[in-house]
């Protein structure tokens, strides 16, 4: 049984307020007992894959992108026999509502909420401003091993991709429509490959897909890690990226991450209904024989490709 | 592992304690040593211009040799910074203080570089996250092999 939405004067003004909560209305939520039935589970998603370890919101449990979502083999999620087992064991069922919270700004738990996404799962929201959020304001982080009761079951979905996700032959398709391009803006220019201070993935040429607005993902955070207000993401997309309601939209990043928290803004805040993360972003796109890239700040021309 | 016997002592005795355990404990045992990264001494911490930055690392991590005279020849002191919020990064820059703390720079620069791999954590933590070990233990050779300066 899903749990009921929150509903406030914020929230109240995005497209989806069903998909964000407050830190007080989970701290409400878990105080009245709605975590120790199963209808809700929150999942802490981090960069830092023993940050959990060291201090959780009580009875989270810990998803990591790199050990539990990522195929170890090819390059992509896991699929859906995978994600069946991940949920179950997490104490996950289909109808539980899930939610995700992590650090730097829900960078993290963004992406694994767009995980969650592809496999259809309904009810996954993020918590509004995340882990610092909810330890800035003092709540409660224990490093009490959280006992899990294994869901029943959770079915095997096959992943639908097609509706959030792009790959590389989508994005040249799409080609002439919306990119948003979320790196910073050394990134985009060319200047650098990755962002400062992180490590490099490898990746031959520096520059961004052709046409692409340059909205760097954080500038969509306040300084408490919360999204923004609404006016406010209206201004960054509608006006600076020059997005039109009904646009169909792809945000990508280096390698999908950082997107995804965009992804987030666009589709449940913003309301865009075709929003997709290409998840193969710039370490795919900037290492691709014979694709187009533009360098510099001008977002560049349509290129004709052949 | 044969790589395991080229290593200094105490470095050696931290690659066996992590080989011994399995994966799931090899990250409680890395979690232990972040807990146990001593905190700059005031003239380093007040003074951030001292240290350089690991970029490779995903979180800030800043660091300084400086050689220390002994009866034996100079000592090469390590000092690592890594914010509470990256356990991850702190645990690594832990594991190359316990196990090289103190020794000559002649013996720091014989560890291999690819010793941050011998503690099998690589599938547990990624390899992504593995390169900032890799990265720290570079960035510490390359300023020994450059020449390191006695303490202020």
């Amino acid at each position: 049984m899903p749990v009921a939405v929150e509903t406030n004067e914020k929230f109240a003004t995005y497209a989806h307020p069903e998909r964000l909560v407050s830190t007080q209305w989970l701290a409400q939520t878990l105080a009245s007992g709605a975590g120790k039935d199963g209808s809700l589970v929150v999942v802490e998603s981090d960069e830092d894959v023993l940050l959990y370890e060291t201090g959780h919101i009580p009875g989270a449990v810990k998803i990591d992108w790199h050990i539990d979502l990522n195929d170890d083999v090819t390059r992509d999620y896991i699929d859906g026999a995978a994600f069946a087992l991940l949920a179950a064991a997490k104490g996950i069922s289909r109808d539980t509502t899930v939610v995700v919270y992590g650090d730097n700004s829900n960078w993290w738990a963004a992406y694994a909420l767009w995980v969650f996404t592809l496999f259809g799962h309904e009810d996954v929201r993020l918590l509004d401003g995340g882990r610092e959020k909810w330890a800035a304001e003092g709540r409660e982080l224990t490093t009490e091993a959280t006992a899990i009761t294994p869901a029943s079951e959770y079915p095997v979905v096959e992943r639908n991709d097609a509706p959030i996700r792009a790959y590389k032959d989508d994005v040249l398709a799409h080609l002439g429509k919306p990119l948003i391009d979320v790196r910073s803006t050394e990134e985009y220019t060319g200047e650098r490959t990755h962002m400062a201070s992180y490590p490099q993935e490898g990746t031959l040429r520096g520059g961004h897909i052709p046409t692409a607005a340059s909205i760097p993902w954080g500038r969509a955070a306040d300084s408490d890690g919360t999204y923004r207000s609404r006016e406010e993401l209206e201004a960054l997309y509608l006006g600076e990226a020059g997005l039109k309601a009904g646009d169909d939209v792809v945000a990508y990043c280096r390698i999908g991450e950082r997107s995804s928290h965009t992804w987030f803004a666009l589709k449940y805040l913003l309301g865009f209904e075709n929003v997709r993360n290409y998840d193969g972003s710039w370490t795919e796109w900037g290492n691709s024989v014979r694709v187009p890239i533009a360098k510099g700040i001008e977002r560049g021309d349509v290129p004709s490709i052949n | 592992m044969t790589t395991s016997q080229a290593l200094p002592q105490a470095l050696a005795e931290i690659v066996n304690d992590f080989q011994e355990l399995e994966e799931r404990d090899r990250l409680t045992l890395l979690l232990e040593f972040s807990r146990s990264l001593p905190a700059l001494p005031e003239r380093l911490s007040n003074h951030p211009e001292l240290l350089e930055q690991v970029v490779e690392c995903q979180s800030p991590l800043f660091l300084t040799v400086e050689a220390e005279k002994s009866d034996h020849g100079d000592r090469m002191r390590l000092f690592f910074q890594a914010p509470r919020e990256a356990p991850t990064t702190r645990g690594f820059a832990s594991v190359l203080y316990e196990g090289l703390d103190g020794l000559s720079a002649e013996e720091i620069l014989a560890v291999p570089d690819d010793m941050p791999e011998l503690l099998g954590l690589t599938r547990a933590i990624s390899p992504l996250r593995m390169r900032g070990m890799s990265a720290m233990l570079g960035r510490v050779k390359r300023k020994i092999a450059n020449g390191v300066s006695p303490a202020a």
